[in-house]
């Protein structure tokens, strides 16, 4: 028996359909579970005040520094790194051998758990190299995590840039660097930022990487050489060693909210970017 | 008369594939040469060539000359950015960058160097009213071009290329997403144009290159078939094949 078109068509809308409507659901039950418990705690005093007794009680402002500063050095160290890599691959390179077992690595690379990376920048950054548990580790291996995902997204937005722009802009006298610079970066500027937006989250969320390479100081950080705690892993400490499940929830608030926050912010840039080029 | 351009002996290969086969024929100065054949015979291929378009295409090979006033542009020492501010292209397919209808035009200065506003501002100018595309666009140069209708827009190619003020212009079925009337417009802007520049131009509409074309080449497969004045080509074609081509018995 053969079914009709139209009830495969009505079955379709209703499991797509449906399935949109879980994930939505979920992500909204996350966000509301998470703010209801911690949004009673959270206060602008509980963000710029000091914690006591290992987070017992006052406020959070070293780790929200720790939040700002880590994401911030991993992405302006992942970002020319990235966007120069991907711009070598796809437009300095022919499609050889070697391009695909770069790419091939670089998608090995993206999909390694980030503790991995934690050990790594334990050996590497913190003991070989000396650096100790500080920003400047736990940076640079937040970095070398976000590394593959800021390029992968960065040679798709390359590559969807019309091959028309580039035969245009070599026509007309450009060199290659000029294309990419005038041409080729500002039409894929959109998806390097997704990219970069991306590293951020991950960089903000993360704990094991974070825990192994730039330690978990609750003092304010003087230098790139002190060591720091994020938000996640105070969130994290402070949840698995029963601290303060309050606190714990006012952070995982505050984390929640910043997470939110710069994807708006992402969002809204972008949409001024693209309104005023065309 | 002199020939701007003299192909010799030209093969071009992609990979194995032979697109181009023993091509000679040259490119009148201040005339109209225009390339007519079915589609897939290599014209876009051979016009390509004239600026070395093909140099982006991975496996792409060529051999013979194409002398541009008596120099060989494939030669060891010949430099390509500025062979192609010498040569410039107009596209099938109007493609203005999505920037501003001024930032198009002196596109072609600023990676030249130019950052002078005002002389950036003239050519601008003189560039669109050379395309006839002044008036309809002098109030809104800061507007986006991906705005303008489709004719405008491929006016506005060729003016964003006469702005680097080329020697020669290729022009790749220029009018084919055009209607009738905006394909007139760019007919009489060519002849227009033909008084500063030399011209080569493809084109499937064989109407069009009796109209404009002062040479006419006739391709297929590759071939060069026939060669010679616009008159000649369509009145008394030499080889049977061009004269089955002219009469529609081409199939
Ligand atoms: N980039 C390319 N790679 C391989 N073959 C190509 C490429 N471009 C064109 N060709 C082939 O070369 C031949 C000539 O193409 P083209 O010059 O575009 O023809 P026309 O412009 O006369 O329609 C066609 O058979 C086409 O399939
Ligand atoms: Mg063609």
């Amino acid at each position: 028996m053969r079914i009709l078109p139209k009830h495969t068509q009505r079955a379709a809308i209703a499991a797509l359909g449906g399935a949109t409507l879980l994930t939505l659901s979920l992500l909204v039950f996350i966000i509301v579970f998470v703010l209801e418990k911690g949004l009673p705690v959270l206060s602008l005093r509980f963000l710029f005040t000091n914690p006591q007794d290992m987070g017992r009680a006052g406020g959070i402002f070293p780790t929200l520094v720790g939040s700002v500063v880590l994401p911030l050095l991993a992405v302006a160290i992942a970002t020319p790194l990235g966007v120069g890599t991907a711009v070598y691959l796809t437009e300095y390179t022919r499609e050889s051998r070697l391009t695909r077992v770069i790419r091939f690595g670089t998608d090995c690379l993206a999909g390694i758990p980030s503790i991995i990376f934690g050990l790594f920048g334990f050996i590497f950054f913190v003991t070989t190299l000396r650096m100790g548990w500080s920003i400047i580790s736990g940076g640079l291996t937040l970095a070398f995590m976000i590394l593959p995902t800021i390029i992968r997204t960065t040679e798709e937005a390359v590559r969807a840039v019309p091959r028309a722009y580039r035969e245009v802009s070599y026509s007309l006298g450009a060199t290659r660097w000029q294309t990419v610079r005038r041409v080729i970066l500002p039409n894929a500027l959109p998806g390097i930022v997704t990219g970069v937006m991306l590293g951020v989250g991950r960089s903000i969320g993360e704990t094991a990487a974070v825990i192994f390479t730039a330690g978990s100081s609750l003092r304010l950080p003087s230098s790139v050489f002190d060591s720091t705690r994020t938000m996640a892993v105070h969130f994290y400490i402070l949840a698995r060693e029963g601290i303060s499940t309050e606190n714990a929830y006012g952070t995982a608030a505050a984390l929640v909210i910043a997470v939110l926050s710069v994807n708006l912010i992402a969002y809204w840039l972008m949409n001024r970017v693209m309104a005023r080029r065309s | 008369m002199t020939n701007k351009i003299d192909i010799r002996d030209l093969d071009l290969f992609y990979g194995k594939f032979h697109a181009l086969k023993d091509v000679s024929m040259a490119v009148r100065q201040n005339g109209i040469t225009a390339l007519i054949g079915p589609s897939g015979c290599g014209k876009s291929t051979l016009l390509r060539c004239l600026n070395r378009m093909n140099d982006l295409i991975p496996g792409c090979r060529v051999s013979g000359s194409v002398a541009l006033d008596g120099r060989n542009i494939y030669a060891p020492d010949a430099e390509v950015a500025s062979l192609r501010k010498r040569v410039g292209m107009v596209f099938q397919r109007p493609n203005p960058f999505p920037l501003s209808v001024r930032d198009n035009v002196v596109y072609g200065l600023k990676v030249a160097g130019s950052h002078d506003r005002r002389q950036l501002a003239e050519t601008a100018e003189r560039s669109l009213r050379g395309a006839w595309l002044w008036d309809q666009v002098k109030d809104k140069l800061d507007a986006p071009a991906l705005g303008l209708p489709l004719d405008q827009q491929q006016r506005l190619c060729v003016a964003r290329l006469l702005a680097v003020q080329p020697e020669v212009i290729l022009m790749d079925e220029p009018c084919s997403a055009l209607d009738p009337i905006a394909t007139m417009k760019i007919e009489e802007l060519m002849l227009e144009l033909k008084r500063d520049y030399t011209i080569a131009i493809v084109t499937h509409n064989m109407q069009q290159a009796a109209r404009v074309s002062d040479f006419s080449g006739y391709m297929l497969l590759g071939e060069m078939v026939e060669f010679g004045e616009t008159n000649q080509v369509f009145t008394r074609p030499a080889d049977k094949r061009t004269e089955d081509y002219i009469t529609g018995r081409y199939g």
